[in-house]
């Protein structure tokens, strides 16, 4: 494989609910190793991106390639084995189930599954408090911690893309920091970083690079700095 | 004395009930499916030891293992024939299509077998035994343990093994569950096996002492509804106290008035405890 092809690359990507169409040829790529923010409103359909790459919904047009391989046809579940994981949007852990039954999940297939305690006390080393929660029940955490174990339980498969869907909502400013570390942690661990968000300054303050997405259209992407100074992300989103 | 017998005796039945009331909870709990069809499968597994028993001289206890496997690879069957076209159709279809289940292997058990009850009159656990003062019936007890050994393995099965892990995270939230890398439809037809595959080892040590008849499998299964609803549904440890409790009310309820009126006692605590904790003694949410 060239290095020159991004881990992940989306092509003219269309969704379609029902009779309503929510995506318009979306196009966007992350390389390895990168931190890459998809800003926009709510109901843009930044979810919907990102559910339709891990096929949870039909792609009705475009195609999906991860480390050069199309995943057309590719079920849900050999995503995760082909080094993507997707953490969804309100954390979704198994609530009944403990916080280290939640981590030994998220390395259940079988490729992660070969070196799964390793992968444990690397996600342990990582998130520390994740040991002394470990007999807790997921659903009994706060939505800091709930955040934290989701993220921990995307990389105990030891994936080389991380996709978080709205990694900040509804916490506190002191726990927004904390993420915010743990992101750039792992990324300096080797593992690239798709996240969602509808906070401009937020996202691009960890980002390489971003999206702009509106009403299913990709209407600007750059570098943090390109975008932070363009006229519309300024007007619109910074309210300057 | 007497009430102590009324308890054990409630206590062996409840066993049975309890099984057959984890394996619908199981289904249940995974994939929010209510298999009315159930007791069929208990039905068929009754049958085929009867089966063995007349023609090949193959005793029950024998045969229940055998008769579990198949049915086993028989829920598998159904699940991805019939279950898996009505996953994501409404609650309404999905009711059609296990009640439908359930009329049709009853009308084939009839056209097959007649409507006339079987019986396997000896057996080698034929017999009855006296213990600190209390009367036990050999088959009663035997299937009594059998079911408490199934239901211990069925726990076993569900929180100490990777598929059982598997299977509660499906149970929990089934999209999240596909994005560990879980083959949830492969998970469904395990669940559905599984089911089959308890309630048949039911069915295999009733047919030791219960008259066989097309609609043998939904007298259990009935009282067992109740006992998943006492629970609490999907929980399997609540379906398994339900049955216990189902077994003691139904037998001395029966006991002290008339064997008429057991099931009466049964749906009356059944209304007792939806009004009081609608959502079962284990019950979630
Ligand atoms: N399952 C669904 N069925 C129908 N419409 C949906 C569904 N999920 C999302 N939508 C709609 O698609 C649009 C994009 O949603 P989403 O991708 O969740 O946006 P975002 O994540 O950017 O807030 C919204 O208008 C939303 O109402
Ligand atoms: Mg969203």
């Amino acid at each position: 494989m060239s290095g020159a092809e991004p881990l992940l690359r989306i092509e003219a990507l269309e969704v379609v609910y029902g009779d309503f169409q929510v995506l318009w040829g979306v196009s966007l790529q992350v390389r390895a190793g990168e931190v890459v923010c998809l800003l926009g409103p709510n109901g843009a359909g930044k979810s919907t991106i990102m559910n339709a790459t891990t096929a949870l919904v039909p792609r009705h047009a475009g195609r999906v390639s991860f480390r050069g391989e199309d995943l057309a046809g590719i079920p849900t579940h050999g995503l995760v084995a082909r080094g993507l994981a997707h953490v969804l949007e309100r954390r979704r852990l198994f609530p009944t189930l403990t916080v280290r039954q939640n981590l030994l999940l998220g390395g259940f297939n079988p490729a992660a599954r070969a070196h799964r305690s390793e992968s444990l006390v690397w996600v342990e080393s990582v998130l520390p408090f994740l040991v002394e929660r470990k007999d807790q029940l997921a659903g009994t955490l706060s939505g800091g911690e709930q955040q934290m174990v989701a993220i921990a339980r995307g990389l105990m498969a030891r994936p080389s893309l991380l996709m978080i869907d709205e990694p900040f909502l509804g916490l506190s400013p002191r726990v927004i920091d904390e993420i915010l570390a743990i992101v750039e942690r792992i990324n300096r661990q080797g593992v690239a970083v798709l996240f969602t968000e509808q906070n401009v300054q937020l996202a691009l303050s960890i980002s390489k690079r971003g999206y702009l997405l509106e009403s299913g259209r990709i209407l600007l992407e750059g570098s943090g700095r390109e975008m932070l100074e363009h006229e519309t992300v300024r007007k619109v989103y910074l309210g300057l | 004395m007497i009430y102590g017998q009324v308890l054990v005796d409630g206590l062996i039945v409840g066993l049975i009930f309890a099984l057959v009331a984890m394996g619908l909870s199981l289904i249940y709990g995974v994939m929010n499916i209510v298999n009315f069809a159930h007791g069929e499968f208990m039905m068929l597994a009754m049958y085929f030891c009867f089966f063995l028993w007349i023609l090949a001289g193959i005793d029950p206890l024998l045969s229940t293992p055998i008769a579990a496997v198949l049915m086993y690879f028989v829920g598998v069957a159904v699940y991805r024939v019939l279950i898996r076209q009505v996953l994501q159709a409404t609650m309404v279809a999905q009711i059609f299509a296990t009640f439908g289940l359930l009329l049709f292997m009853q009308a084939s058990a009839h056209f097959l077998w007649k409507s006339d009850a079987r019986t396997i009159p000896q057996s080698w656990v034929s017999g009855q035994f006296q213990l600190g003062g209390l009367f036990f019936n050999g088959p009663e007890v035997v299937a009594g343990a059998g079911a408490l050994m199934t239901a211990a393995a069925l726990y076993w099965f569900i929180h100490r093994t990777e598929t059982g892990l598997a299977l509660q995270a499906v149970a929990e939230d089934a999209q999240a569950a596909r994005l560990m890398g879980i083959d949830s439809d492969r998970v469904f037809g395990i669940a559905w096996g599984v089911s089959c595959a308890a309630v048949a080892i039911g069915g295999g040590l009733l047919s030791t002492y219960y008259a066989i008849t097309p609609l043998s499998g939904a007298r259990w299964a009935l009282p067992a509804f109740v006992a998943v609803a006492i629970g609490g549904f999907g929980s399997i440890s609540g379906a398994f106290l339900g049955g216990l409790i189902i077994g003691v009310v139904q037998t001395a309820g029966g006991f002290f008035t008339s064997p008429n009126y057991k099931h009466l006692f049964v749906f009356a605590l059944y209304l007792l405890v939806v009004f009081w904790r609608p959502y079962g003694l284990l019950g979630r949410r």
